[in-house]
């Protein structure tokens, strides 16, 4: 287990340097200067220009040699500072990300595990079962095959527009205002609904397929046959083959995390929800690179600890990764 | 028929190139049985089909306001009409050929790339598995929109080539952990063992030992890799980080959403493209389930 762990923590470390200098790269390997397209908003007299630009990159750390704003920009990092917002001058990047980040866990986390659950558990019910085999996994197809976006403006076109049954844009009514009421509550959860079954349904066909795939294998390995030849009912077989079909699953749904975020990404652009991925949009749009950056580092953070704590829980589930042996999880 | 006679007769010639078109025999004999192979193949053709003689058969240009604005599909304008009147047809025809396109060459350097970390990795394991492991990590986690957005910044115009090539060079990690993982079972198999020790370079053991080993796994490979591709394309697109010269799928949703389509309830301008990507990709899935049985008898029988 100590071998395991040890390992883990080498590849994240790494993957963490790497990713995090990268990110750094980003507003300073940029065409033209952040600074001079904040500064082309306010039009002044040339002094007054000069004294701003050098006022602004001081503000954006931007004054001291390349070295030293990479080293500033760790230290800043450990001390939870992610620089000034362009756009939304002067907010605090850590600001906007704050504010952001509650709707994507609002999100996110039950799309993400409810469609784990649903999926996996249907996937390997519709298995070996002709009529469902044949019928409903085409459709688990088609749905993981769907884009993102294009299942969100259907949903959106027909129930929120067609139907207005539900709202299609932000997280709560225009006329609200955020508070501990019932009025504010349902209309949080009436704006949730649609990004989340869109999110859901493409997620819950991947898990589907892929549980199918597995355990047919499983099935069909010798230990089921033993089990069976021995008089097993299908239930109790099935159950073993569930258990050994759900480590893939896992490790799965560690390296999906990143396409996980991306398809989070464009459901929050399609339905105006102000998580971390209509940000990202705007700071596209505004050419707000600080934005950006502070956005992308806070999704590879986010997206190493989730693998983190599937790591953990692949311990639990994989009894081989406890004595010490490779496991499954490589 | 006549492939047949060919066989009988190379079979009393030689006894060496028998195996391979008896092979290739059965794999159409059961290819041909295959429902789920011959649907996914036949809509994936469709579209091929469609991709090829569409574009020949509309007299507009993609980018010119050529009709009145918003009309509903009709016999002159096929698929209706955009926002500015843009023949919506055009657009779908040429985006789908954007598709197939990002599909071959991301798809194929994906896979490209996946086959070769995949097979060193694998092979050689130690150190060198290693640290091929820890940089297809970081492939993972990095964001690709991020390095992305540096492109996007640098070349303000962009084409269907770039993004292609862009997603082969960020989407091989799938293929190259799969790989891997096959090559290092099949490395310890006796007739590896018995190549090596005949003296044969490990360049020679890959390539004449292990893939053809692996040939049907590689080929399921970059079917999803082709599939995974024309996805991707279709979220950059849709972002506004993708082509700026020409039009894709993704953009004719991305324009659509821009403007008003849904308020406006042109559903023959973002229907068709989405549509098209599930249909493709959804196929291409479907086609590789039935590829797999072909290939493992152990599926085959239900």
């Amino acid at each position: 287990m100590r071998r395991y762990f040890g390992r883990k923590i080498v590849v994240y470390l790494s993957t963490f340097f790497l990713a995090v200098t990268i990110d750094w790269a980003i507003p300073r390997f940029m065409p033209g200067n952040p600074i001079l397209n904040l500064l082309t908003r306010v039009a002044g007299r040339p002094e007054t220009v000069q004294h701003m630009y050098a006022y602004y990159s001081k503000v954006f750390g931007l004054d001291v040699p390349v070295w030293k704003q990479y080293i500033n920009f760790w230290i800043a990092l450990f001390h939870g500072d992610l620089g000034t917002s362009v756009l939304m001058f002067p907010q605090k990047v850590s600001a906007i990300i704050m504010r952001a980040v509650p709707y994507d866990i609002f999100l996110l986390v039950p799309a993400i595990l409810l469609s784990f659950y649903a999926g996996n558990k249907f996937g390997a019910f519709a298995a070996r079962t002709k009529w469902l085999d044949n019928t409903v996994l085409p459709l688990g197809y088609m749905l993981t095959a769907t884009p993102y976006m294009w299942l969100g403006i259907l949903l959106a076109w027909s129930l929120g527009i067609v139907a207005g049954i539900f709202p299609i844009a932000g997280a709560y009514g225009f006329n609200l205002q955020p508070s501990l009421s019932w009025v504010f509550i349902l209309s949080l959860l009436e704006h949730w609904f649609l990004p989340f079954v869109s999110l859901f349904l493409v997620y819950f066909g991947g898990w589907a397929i892929g549980m199918r795939n597995m355990i047919i294998y499983e099935l069909e390995a010798d230990y089921s046959h033993y089990l069976e030849a021995l008089g097993a009912p299908r239930s109790l077989v099935r159950k073993y083959a569930y258990r050994n079909a759900i480590l893939p699953q896992i490790t799965g749904l560690a390296l999906q995390l990143g396409v996980v975020v991306a398809g989070a990404l464009v459901t929050e652009v399609v339905f105006s929800y102000p998580g971390i991925g209509y940000w990202i949009l705007q700071a596209i749009q505004n050419q707000d690179y600080f934005l950006i950056q502070g956005c992308f580092l806070f999704i590879i953070i986010m997206v190493l600890v989730a693998n983190f704590i599937i790591d953990i829980v692949y311990v639990i589930v994989d009894p081989r990764t406890r004595l010490g042996m490779v496991g499954g999880s490589a | 028929m006549t492939e047949q006679i060919n066989i009988q007769k190379s079979e009393k010639m030689d006894k060496v190139p028998v195996i391979k078109p008896k092979k290739i025999n059965e794999f159409i004999y059961f290819a041909l049985r295959n429902n789920k192979l011959k649907i996914g193949l036949g809509v994936v053709l469709f579209f091929i089909l469609l991709a090829i003689i569409g574009p020949l058969l509309t007299k507009y240009d993609w980018n010119a306001y050529i009709g009145p604005m918003s009309q509903p599909p009709s016999g002159e304008f096929w698929f209706g009409t955009t926002t500015f009147g843009q023949d919506v047809y055009t657009q779908f025809v040429l985006g789908l050929r954007a598709a197939f396109l990002v599909g071959i060459i991301g798809g194929g350097l994906g896979t490209f790339i996946g086959i070769i970390i995949g097979f060193v990795a694998g092979y050689r394991g130690g150190i060198v598995d290693e640290v091929l492991n820890i940089l297809t990590n970081v492939v993972l986690v990095i964001p690709t929109f991020a390095l992305l957005l540096i492109i996007a910044a640098y070349l303000k115009v962009r084409g269907i080539m770039i993004e292609s090539i862009f997603i082969g060079l960020t989407a091989w990690p799938w293929a190259a952990r799969a790989i891997r993982a096959q090559t290092f079972s099949l490395r310890s198999r006796d007739f590896v063992d018995m190549a090596r020790m005949s003296g044969m370079k490990p360049l020679k053991i890959i390539f004449t030992e292990i893939a053809p080993n692996m040939m049907s796994y590689l080929l399921m490979t970059f079917i999803l890799q082709f599939g995974g591709a024309i996805l991707i394309a279709a979220t950059l697109d849709f972002i506004g980080l993708g082509p700026t010269n020409t039009i894709s799928l993704g953009l004719m949703m991305n324009y659509a959403v821009m403007w008003g389509a849904l308020q406006f309830g042109n559903w023959w301008w973002f229907v068709p493209p989405g549509f098209a990507i599930m249909a493709i990709v959804g196929s291409l899935y479907i086609m590789n389930v039935g590829l797999d049985e072909v290939f493992n008898p152990k599926l085959r029988e239900m």
